[in-house]
C-alpha cells in the first residue's frame, strides 16, 4: 500500500512574498530528507532554483502574506499555474509580522519615513516605477486567491513541512497532529 | 438511590443535582471545548465552544443543567466543524499574531485550534485597530487578543469586589474597557495579586518585563494537547494562579 | 456643549434632579442616562463618573450601559440629530436620495458632525413609520411622509436654526391608518371597563377565562398567555418586600412592525387595562411599560392617561375600590436596541443594564424582573387580554382558528395601494390580505419582518395562523420589481447593526454574512459566497445565545432558496474572487508617491517587466 498514487515525478514551486525566508529555511531544515524530496519532485519557479516565472506546476508553497503589487501577481500567476496551492506560515496564512502595519495609515507611514522623521533632509518618498507599489493593507493570501491547504507556523518546522508534504505525495489527506501543529 | 447520570457520547456519566453538562463532563475527565466558562466562576455562556447536543437540541454545555437520562453529543464531526467556526470567527474578529504573543504555549484559544485542527482563519480578517494600555506599571493590557469572554470582569468584581473591568460597545464593535474616565488601566485600583490578572485565557493581561521564562516549545499545551488536561481544567479554582506558571 | 464646561458643582446641580426623580436606584440607570442625556445634550465622560458616584455603581459598568444603546451619544451629536429610518419599506420609497440630498444641502457626511456642531445625519434601524415613510427623527421626534420638497424645507429650517418646535405642525403628523377592524379595533371600550369586568370576575375567575380563550402571546412566539400568567402566579416571591410585575413589552422592534403604536396612539387605555387585568389575574402591584427609544414622542400623552387613570381610581391604592388591589403602571423608556424586544434582554434593560438576553431556566414567571416572578406581555396581547375580560373566554375562543383564536393586527407596508393596520381574524390567507390592502404585482411578503419568513407567489394561498405562518404583525409586501437581493441585503445589514455581541456566533457571524452580501453587491461575489452564507446560517441558528441570532439569516436563506436568480445575476464567476479592490488598495501610495505609470494601476502592472507572465 506504500506505492505512491503516482510514478511521474511531481513539480513544486516556491515563492516567498511578504514573509522573511524563514519558511524557507524550514524547508531546507528537512536536511537529507531533501534528496528524497528531489527524487520524488522536481523545482519549478523557487529561490532555490532561481527560476524567476512558474510554469505549469503540481504544488505550490507560497511564504509571506501581500503587501505590495508584485506580491498580488506572483500570488495569482502561481494560483494560474499549480494545481494545489498551499499557504506556508503564519504570515500567508493570516498576515502575520508584516500585518502588524494594518491599524497605521500608510500614507502618514511613508510620511514619516521619508519625509519628516527628524534625520531627513529634502527627502522624497520613492516612486521609482521598478519599485512594487505598497498596498494600504497587508492581506493573508487566502483573501487574494484560492487557497487549497494551509500549514500554518513562524515557521512551521521541517518536520511539519515533511510529514505534511509526504501525505500529500503520497495521497493522503494531509494532517499536523500535536506537536507538529503549532501557531509560533 | 440510583446515581443520575447522562450518556455523553454514549458513556454514562454521573451527576449531582444542580450540575450542568460541562460540570459532569469535566468530573468525568472528559473533554468538552470551552473558553469562557471557568469553574470558579459562574457560567455564562456566550463563547459558544462547549456547544452539545442534548436530545437532539443544539445548547451549551456550560449552562444548562444535566438531567437524567438526557443523552449528549460531544465530540462528533458536526459539532466539531461548528467550534472550528467559533474559533475561526475569533481569530479575524480580533488580532491574533501568535509568533509574538507571550501567552503563545499557554493559550487556550490557541490550544483549541491546535485540538480542533484549525489550520487557517478561513474568514478575511477584520485587523480592528484596538491600542493597548500599557499605562499600568505593572501590567500590559493588549486587546487586540481579546475574545470577550469576560472572565476578567467576573473575576474583578466577583472575587476581587473591585470592577475593574467591564464591557462597552455593542454587537461587533463590543469592547473591553477599565473603571477609569481616563480609560486607562493605571488610573484604576487593579493590581497583579487580583485574582482577574490570572484569568485571561488568551494574552491580553500581561505581567511587565517578564517575557519567555519557558521557551516557546516548552509551555502548557505544547508539552500536551488541551483535551488531555482536563483534570487540570477542572480543578482550577477562584484562588489558584495561572499564567502558566 | 464643550467637555470643560462640566465643573463638579454644576454637574451636581445638573444631575442631582434626576437622580432623585429615581430615587437613586442604580437599577433605574438606563432611565437616569436617558433623563441627563435629554439635559446635557449628550453623555461626556464627567457626567458619566458623577453618574456611577451618585448610584454607588462602578464607573465602568456605566459606562458600558451607557456604550450599548444607540441612543445615548459619549460625543456631541449635532444640535440636530437626523436619523433617516432604514428599513427596506424607507428605502423603496426612496429613503437613501433623501438622506444624500439632505446631506449635500447641508454639506455633511452621513455619520459625522458638522464642524460648527450644528447637526448630524445618520440612519437608524425602522422607526416603525412604514405605512407613512420614507420617516426620519428629528432629536427624537418623527417626521413621516418624506418628499424631495420636505427635506429641502427641513434643510433650511436646520440652517436657520429654528427649533423644532416651530416647524410646521404637520412634518410631524402620525397617522393610525386603521384600514380594516375586526373584534379589538371595531369597539371603543370606556377606559376601566375591561379592568372592572376583570375584579367582578375574581382572579381565579379570570384565569379561567384566559385559559378558556387559548389566547396566544402576539409578540410572535406564540406561547399560551394563561399558561405564563398561571405560572407567574403559582411561583413565590422572593426576599420579604417580594412583588410580583407585569411587564408590557412595547419594545416594537421588528423592522415593518407599527401595530403598537397604533395601539398606544389609540388605544393607550385598553393596553392599560389589560396590564391591570393580568396584575389583577396574577397578584401583582406593579406594571412596566416598556417603550422604545423611538416611540418617546407618545410618553407625554400616556403619562397623561397614566394621570387620568389615577384620578378616576383605575390605578394605585384600592383601585376600583377593591381593599386587596393595589396597582401602579410605570414607564420605561428604551434607547434603541432591537435585542431589547427579546424578553429577558427586556428585563435586563428594565434593570438598567446592558440589554443581553439571560441565561433560561429561569424563565420570567419564576424569576423575572428583580428577581421576582414576571409576567412579559406584548402590546396587542394585553389588549386581548382586557377583551377577554369584558367578554369572555368562551367569545374569544370562537374567533380566528381552533390553534389560533382571536384576531391578528396586520402591519402592512411595501408596494401596496393602501398601507395601515389591518385587523383579521386568524387564518386569513395571505392572497386575502394582499388582495385587500390593494398589492396588485406581489412577487413576495416578508411576514413577521427579517427574523419571519419570506413568501414568494407561490405560497399566497397559505393563512395567517400559529399553525401556518405565524407572525409578529409585519407584513412587508414586495412588487415584481423589486430587487430581493436589496431585500435581503438591507435586513443582513440590520442584524448586523443590532447584534448585542454576547455571543460569538451572532457578534460575528452577523458582520461575516452582511460582508458577504456587500461582497454580492459589488459584482465581486461568487458561489463561494452562497456557501458561506448557508454555512454561517446554520451555525447561527445552531449555536447562537437567543432569537436574533438564530433568525438572523432567516431573509438570507429565503431569498436564496427562492428568490436565487436575484443573486445569481450578480456573480461573477463559480470560483473565487478577493473582497478588496486591488487597485483601490494601491491608491494610498499612488498619491504619496505621485506615480502613475503602469505599475501604480494594478490592472495595467502585468506589463511590468519582471513580474508576472
Amino acid at each position: 500500500m506504500d506505492a505512491p498514487i503516482t510514478q511521474r515525478k511531481l513539480r513544486l514551486a516556491t515563492a516567498s512574498l511578504a514573509g522573511c525566508f524563514g519558511c524557507h529555511m524550514s524547508l531546507l531544515d528537512i536536511d537529507e530528507r531533501l534528496f528524497e524530496l528531489v527524487e520524488r519532485v522536481d523545482f519549478d519557479r523557487s529561490p532555490l532554483t532561481d527560476i524567476k516565472h512558474c510554469g505549469p506546476c503540481d504544488i505550490g508553497l507560497i511564504e509571506g502574506g501581500i503587501c505590495n503589487a508584485e506580491n498580488v501577481h506572483v500570488l495569482r500567476e502561481f494560483r494560474r499555474h499549480c494545481k494545489v496551492l498551499i499557504a506556508v506560515g503564519a504570515c500567508a496564512v493570516n498576515g502575520g509580522l508584516p500585518a502588524q502595519r494594518n491599524h497605521l495609515d500608510l500614507g502618514l507611514c511613508l510620511q514619516e519615513i521619508y519625509l519628516t522623521a527628524p534625520d531627513i533632509v529634502g527627502g522624497q518618498i520613492p516612486n521609482d516605477p521598478e519599485l512594487p507599489l505598497p498596498l494600504d493593507k497587508v492581506h493573508p493570501i487566502h483573501e487574494i486567491v484560492r487557497i487549497d491547504y494551509f500549514i500554518p507556523g513562524c515557521p512551521p518546522s521541517g518536520d511539519a513541512l515533511w510529514k505534511f508534504l509526504t501525505d500529500l505525495l503520497d495521497g493522503r489527506t494531509p494532517r499536523l497532529g500535536h506537536p507538529l501543529l503549532h501557531f509560533d | 438511590m440510583k446515581q443520575a447520570s447522562i450518556l455523553l457520547d454514549g458513556l454514562p456519566v454521573p451527576f449531582d443535582a444542580g450540575q450542568t453538562i460541562m460540570d459532569a463532563a469535566l468530573a468525568a475527565g472528559i473533554f468538552i471545548p470551552h473558553l469562557c466558562h471557568h469553574p470558579a466562576f459562574k457560567p455564562q455562556g456566550s463563547c459558544k465552544l462547549c456547544t452539545v447536543k442534548a436530545n437532539g437540541r443544539y445548547v451549551s454545555a456550560c449552562t444548562l443543567p444535566a438531567r437524567d437520562g438526557m443523552e449528549v453529543e460531544n465530540n462528533t464531526p458536526d459539532l466539531n466543524d461548528k467550534r472550528r467556526t467559533l474559533l475561526q470567527m475569533l481569530f479575524v474578529e480580533g488580532n491574533h499574531f501568535c509568533p509574538s504573543c507571550e501567552q503563545s504555549g499557554n493559550c487556550m484559544l490557541q490550544a483549541l485550534a491546535y485540538e480542533l485542527e484549525m489550520l487557517s482563519p478561513h474568514f478575511d480578517q477584520f485587523y480592528p485597530n484596538r491600542p493597548v494600555d500599557a499605562s499600568h506599571p505593572e501590567v500590559l493590557l493588549d486587546f487586540n487578543r481579546c475574545i470577550l469572554c469576560e472572565l476578567c470582569v467576573r473575576a474583578s468584581r466577583d472575587v476581587d469586589g473591585k470592577s475593574v473591568f467591564s464591557l462597552s460597545g455593542r454587537g461587533i464593535n463590543k469592547h473591553l474597557i477599565v473603571n477609569a474616565e481616563s480609560g486607562r488601566l493605571a488610573d484604576t485600583d487593579f493590581d497583579w495579586a487580583d485574582k482577574a490578572a490570572q484569568v485571561c485565557p488568551v494574552g491580553v493581561i500581561l505581567k511587565k518585563r517578564r517575557g519567555f521564562a519557558v521557551p516557546i516549545g516548552k509551555r502548557r499545551y505544547d508539552i500536551e494537547p488541551i483535551a488531555r488536561q482536563v483534570e487540570s481544567l477542572a480543578a482550577r479554582r477562584a484562588d489558584d494562579m495561572g499564567h502558566g506558571d | 456643549m464643550s467637555e470643560e464646561s462640566f465643573d463638579a458643582e454644576r454637574l451636581e446641580e445638573l444631575l442631582r434632579p434626576v437622580v432623585d426623580r429615581h430615587g437613586g436606584d442604580p437599577l433605574q440607570l438606563v432611565q437616569i442616562l436617558r433623563e441627563t442625556q435629554d439635559v446635557v445634550g449628550y453623555l461626556p465622560t464627567a457626567v458619566l463618573t458623577a453618574i456611577a458616584t451618585a448610584l454607588r455603581l462602578p464607573r465602568a459598568q456605566v459606562e458600558g450601559v451607557a456604550g450599548f444603546y444607540s441612543f445615548f451619544h459619549l460625543t456631541p451629536p449635532g444640535r440636530y440629530r437626523v436619523l433617516f429610518s432604514d428599513n427596506i419599506t424607507d428605502r423603496m420609497l426612496g429613503s437613501g436620495e433623501l438622506l444624500d440630498r439632505l446631506c449635500n444641502k447641508l454639506w455633511i457626511e452621513r455619520g459625522k458632525v458638522s464642524e460648527d456642531g450644528l447637526l448630524s445625519v445618520d440612519r437608524t434601524s425602522c422607526t416603525g413609520m412604514c405605512d407613512q415613510g420614507p420617516a426620519l427623527l428629528v432629536n427624537g421626534q418623527p417626521l413621516t411622509h418624506l418628499s424631495g420638497e420636505r427635506i429641502d424645507r427641513i434643510s433650511e429650517l436646520i440652517r436657520a436654526q429654528v427649533p423644532l418646535a416651530d416647524w410646521p405642525a404637520e412634518y410631524f403628523r402620525v397617522d393610525d391608518n386603521i384600514r380594516r377592524r375586526d373584534s379589538l379595533l371595531a369597539t371603543e371600550w370606556p377606559a376601566g371597563e375591561a379592568l372592572r369586568a376583570a375584579l367582578a370576575r375574581g382572579a381565579e375567575a379570570m384565569l379561567a377565562e384566559m385559559k378558556l380563550s387559548n389566547l396566544r402571546g402576539r409578540g410572535g412566539a406564540g406561547f399560551t398567555t394563561a399558561v405564563k400568567w398561571e405560572s407567574a402566579r403559582r411561583a413565590p416571591c422572593h426576599g420579604e418586600e417580594g412583588l410580583r410585575y407585569v411587564v408590557c413589552n412595547a419594545d416594537e422592534g421588528e423592522p415593518g412592525t407599527f401595530k403598537d403604536r397604533v395601539l398606544l396612539s389609540s388605544y393607550a387605555d385598553l393596553v392599560f387595562d389589560g396590564m391591570s387585568v393580568a396584575g389583577f389575574s396574577i397578584g401583582a402591584s406593579k406594571g412596566l411599560l416598556y417603550l422604545r427609544g423611538e416611540y418617546a414622542y407618545l410618553l407625554p400623552a400616556l403619562r397623561e392617561k397614566l394621570e387620568r387613570r389615577r384620578r378616576s381610581g383605575l390605578l394605585g391604592r384600592a383601585l376600583c375600590g377593591q381593599v386587596a388591589f393595589d396597582f401602579e403602571i410605570d414607564i420605561h423608556l428604551g434607547a434603541g436596541a432591537y435585542v431589547c424586544g427579546e424578553e429577558t434582554a427586556l428585563l435586563e434593560s428594565l434593570e438598567g443594564r446592558r440589554g443581553i438576553p439571560r441565561i433560561r431556566p429561569p424563565f420570567p414567571v419564576t424569576a423575572g424582573y428583580r428577581g421576582q416572578p414576571t409576567v412579559v406581555n406584548n402590546v396587542e396581547t394585553l389588549c386581548k387580554a382586557a377583551l377577554i375580560a369584558i367578554r369572555g373566554g368562551a367569545w374569544f375562543a370562537g374567533l380566528g382558528t381552533k390553534q389560533s383564536t382571536g384576531s391578528k393586527l396586520l402591519s402592512i407596508s411595501g408596494d401596496v395601494e393602501r398601507p395601515g393596520i389591518y385587523e383579521y381574524p386568524f387564518g386569513v390567507s395571505v392572497e386575502q390580505v394582499l388582495q385587500d390592502c390593494g398589492a396588485g404585482n406581489a412577487q413576495a411578503v416578508q411576514v413577521s419582518g427579517p427574523s419571519g419568513v419570506c413568501l414568494a407567489t407561490h405560497e399566497f394561498s397559505r393563512r395567517i395562523a400559529f399553525e401556518d405562518v405565524p407572525t409578529a404583525g409585519a407584513f412587508m409586501v414586495f412588487g415584481t420589481h423589486r430587487d430581493m437581493f436589496e431585500v435581503a441585503r438591507n435586513f443582513a445589514h440590520f442584524f448586523k447593526h443590532e447584534s448585542c455581541g454576547f455571543c460569538t456566533p451572532c457578534r460575528v457571524g452577523t458582520s461575516l454574512v452582511a460582508n458577504c452580501m456587500d461582497k454580492i453587491a459589488k459584482g465581486l461575489g461568487t458561489q463561494y459566497e452562497i456557501n458561506q452564507i448557508f454555512k454561517i446560517h446554520r451555525l447561527l441558528h445552531a449555536a447562537s445565545h437567543c432569537g436574533l441570532g438564530q433568525a438572523a439569516c432567516n431573509p438570507l436563506f429565503d431569498t436564496l432558496q427562492k428568490f436565487r436568480p436575484a443573486y445569481e445575476r450578480r456573480l461573477c464567476s463559480l470560483d473565487f474572487e478577493p473582497a478588496f479592490d486591488l487597485d483601490q488598495a494601491l491608491a494610498a501610495a499612488r498619491q504619496m508617491t505621485g506615480r502613475n505609470d503602469p505599475g501604480a494601476h494594478f490592472g495595467l502592472a502585468a506589463r511590468l517587466p519582471g513580474v508576472a507572465s
